[in-house]
């Protein structure tokens, strides 16, 4: 590939830019020649250094959330949160550079909307946990729910145990890696990606996908539809063992027994016209 | 959206009534028209408790005329229980319209339950050994402190908080509904089934009554039925999840055994926690949270996910 960058090269070969994107409006939110593009314009500039440690077992969701805000505020970087309960929507629209340590369970909605946050969680996390995360690292000691990083955009989504049903439906972009077992219709409409999945994945597995890529090391019952078999290259091997070897996922055998699934492409929404082209051909 | 909730003590009789309403009041969010449990004690061979009730909760805020009417009705019931030599034993009125009747009663139940229910207004909640269904407007604790089931104690219960979506906000819609008219079988249900009508119609040719349009009775009836033909809990739940269609997570109780199963597409939530004397099932792990104050593992049941288990 002339005039590209090795490491651009790479990327290309491990199907990051495979989309199509011609005959859609793209909007640019970020001019990356401004500073101010970078951060949000309320961001609160933290110590990492400066820790602390709060008890929310009296707390509802909003109030805990209004306390991380606060602490933020004060240039806490590192922050312990105690006693979450598998409340609900706690720890969510973090904007901010931050090492959040949660000791127990969250409900549903944690994480959601995040952009930026190290987040680690000693529990288990319920249904549509990181949903929307921006960027960041969430990792996740024991199981999660259903939807697990639904319309993730990016960062790295680790749940060391297993995952129910529609697992990173809808993605974007980032990584989800599962230690244990995802439940039925992972992937569906996956756009843009990663997911990799170390014990067995549910029926329909990549449903309708656009594009992206899933890693499956255990069984998989079955693909939804347009999803296939992929090649795993070298580099896809290389992606793998440096990914899992960094949140001590990696199985003792390797990862040369992974599959890989991809979008097979033949749906429809692959001709790149516009709603109003596709009403004057049809 | 409806919150169900369960829970089994594999380990003698726990505190059901408490541990049930504090499970149900950590789901009042997912649905506070009504909350309904449906508890087991411990069995008595040969004596009935019978829950019934005369008259629906909004009837008795409608002019001075029904409190006469609830009365009569009553009144009626005690008759016809009498002309079955159905024996009273024991008598509770936990509100003007709602009763708890203990009977010595050998009889044929389907017999004693469409008499009873023959007289206008009256609907028997249920009938059983072991179980005892209670079910009115309002969020658990309001409930649970109206019809006194906090010292209720037990080995098993299942029990839901109703969000309507498909019915009326009335106690004849509130789960759980018992497996007219047979002993001690008790569903909940969160989801909506898709081909209700169809699987109606055809239970309904088999001989079988309903006393509401809520989809959700549909599975009380059809797992009564199974029953009833000789098939296991287990065999009935896994058999759903082939002939009922739609997305549903639902929880069934019989004498001594807690059951779930889970639906195809596994749209309806269910959080699982197993240890060694008890299992406790609800739609969010916050649920089981209230009766097991302390970081627990837990996991979802995946599609087409069937468990049982035994008391």
């Amino acid at each position: 590939m002339a005039g590209v960058s090795d490491h651009e090269t790479s990327s290309h070969e491990m199907g990051m830019h495979t989309e199509q994107l011609s005959g859609r409006d793209q909007q640019v939110f970020f001019d990356l020649s401004e500073e101010g593009g970078f951060t949000y314009t309320d961001s609160f500039d933290v110590d990492f250094n400066k820790r602390t440690e709060i008890d929310v077992s009296n707390m509802d969701a909003k109030q805990t959330n209004l306390r991380l805000r606060e602490l933020m505020a004060e240039g806490y970087g590192t922050i312990v949160l105690n006693n979450p309960g598998a409340k609900h929507s706690i720890a969510v629209g973090i904007l901010n550079r931050l090492n959040l340590i949660i000791e127990g369970s969250l409900g549903y909605f944690g994480c959601g909307l995040i952009d930026g946050p190290n987040v680690r969680i000693s529990g288990r996390v319920g249904w549509s946990f990181a949903e929307n995360m921006m960027a960041g690292t969430i990792v996740i000691e024991k199981n999660a729910g259903s939807t697990f990083g639904a319309a993730l955009r990016g960062g790295d989504l680790v749940c060391k145990g297993s995952v129910g049903s529609r697992t990173g439906i809808d993605m974007k972009g980032g990584t989800i890696l599962v230690g244990g077992d995802t439940g039925a219709f992972s992937g569906f409409m996956m756009q843009r990606g990663r997911m990799v999945v170390c014990g067995n994945a549910g029926k329909n597995l990549g449903d309708s996908m656009y594009d992206g890529n899933i890693f499956v090391g255990g069984e998989i019952r079955d693909l939804g539809v347009d999803a296939v078999p992929g090649e795993l290259t070298d580099l896809d091997r290389a992606w793998l063992t440096r990914k899992l070897k960094m949140y001590d996922l990696l199985p003792a055998k390797g990862v040369d027994h992974f599959k890989k699934i991809v979008a097979g492409k033949q749906l429809w929404n692959y001709d790149n016209l516009e709603p109003t082209e596709k009403k004057l051909i049809l | 959206m409806c919150g169900i909730a369960g829970l089994i003590h594999r380990d003698g009789a726990g505190e059901i009534g408490r541990e049930m309403t504090d499970m149900l009041q950590a789901l009042k969010h997912r649905g506070p028209d009504s909350t309904g449990f449906a508890i087991y004690g411990v069995p008595t061979q040969d004596q009935f408790v019978l829950r019934f009730k005369v008259a629906e909760q909004e009837e008795m805020a409608k002019g001075f005329k029904i409190h006469d009417e609830v009365k009569r009705r009553r009144v009626s019931v005690d008759e016809r229980l009498k002309t079955l030599e159905a024996r009273v034993l024991e008598v509770e009125e936990a509100t003007e319209y709602a009763f708890r009747y203990r009977i010595a009663y050998g009889g044929d139940l389907k017999k004693l339950s469409d008499y009873i229910e023959d007289v206008e207004g009256a609907e028997i909640l249920s009938i059983g050994n072991a179980l005892e269904l209670i079910k009115d407007l309002g969020d658990a604790g309001t409930v649970s402190g109206q019809y006194a089931l906090g010292g209720f104690a037990g080995t098993h219960g299942i029990g839901h908080t109703r969000m309507a979506t498909e019915s009326d906000v009335d106690i004849r819609s509130a789960h759980p509904y018992w497996a007219y008219p047979y002993n001690d079988i008790a569903v909940v249900h969160n989801g909506q089934i898709t081909n209700y009508w169809l699987m109606r119609r055809q239970l309904e040719r088999e001989g079988q009554r309903f006393v509401s349009n809520c989809d959700s009775e549909l599975l009380a009836v059809y797992t009564a039925t199974n029953l009833d033909k000789g098939a296991s809990l287990e065999d009935s739940l896994k058999q759903s999840i082939q002939e009922i269609d739609g997305v549903f997570t639902y929880l069934v109780a019989t004498k001594d055994e807690l059951g779930m199963a889970k639906d195809t597409m596994a749209a309806k939530p269910m959080v699982l926690y197993e240890a060694e004397n008890l299992v406790a099932l609800a739609s969010e792990e916050v649920a089981i949270r209230s009766i097991v104050p302390h970081e627990i593992d837990t996991w979802d049941p995946y599609d087409e996910e069937v468990r049982v288990w035994r008391a």
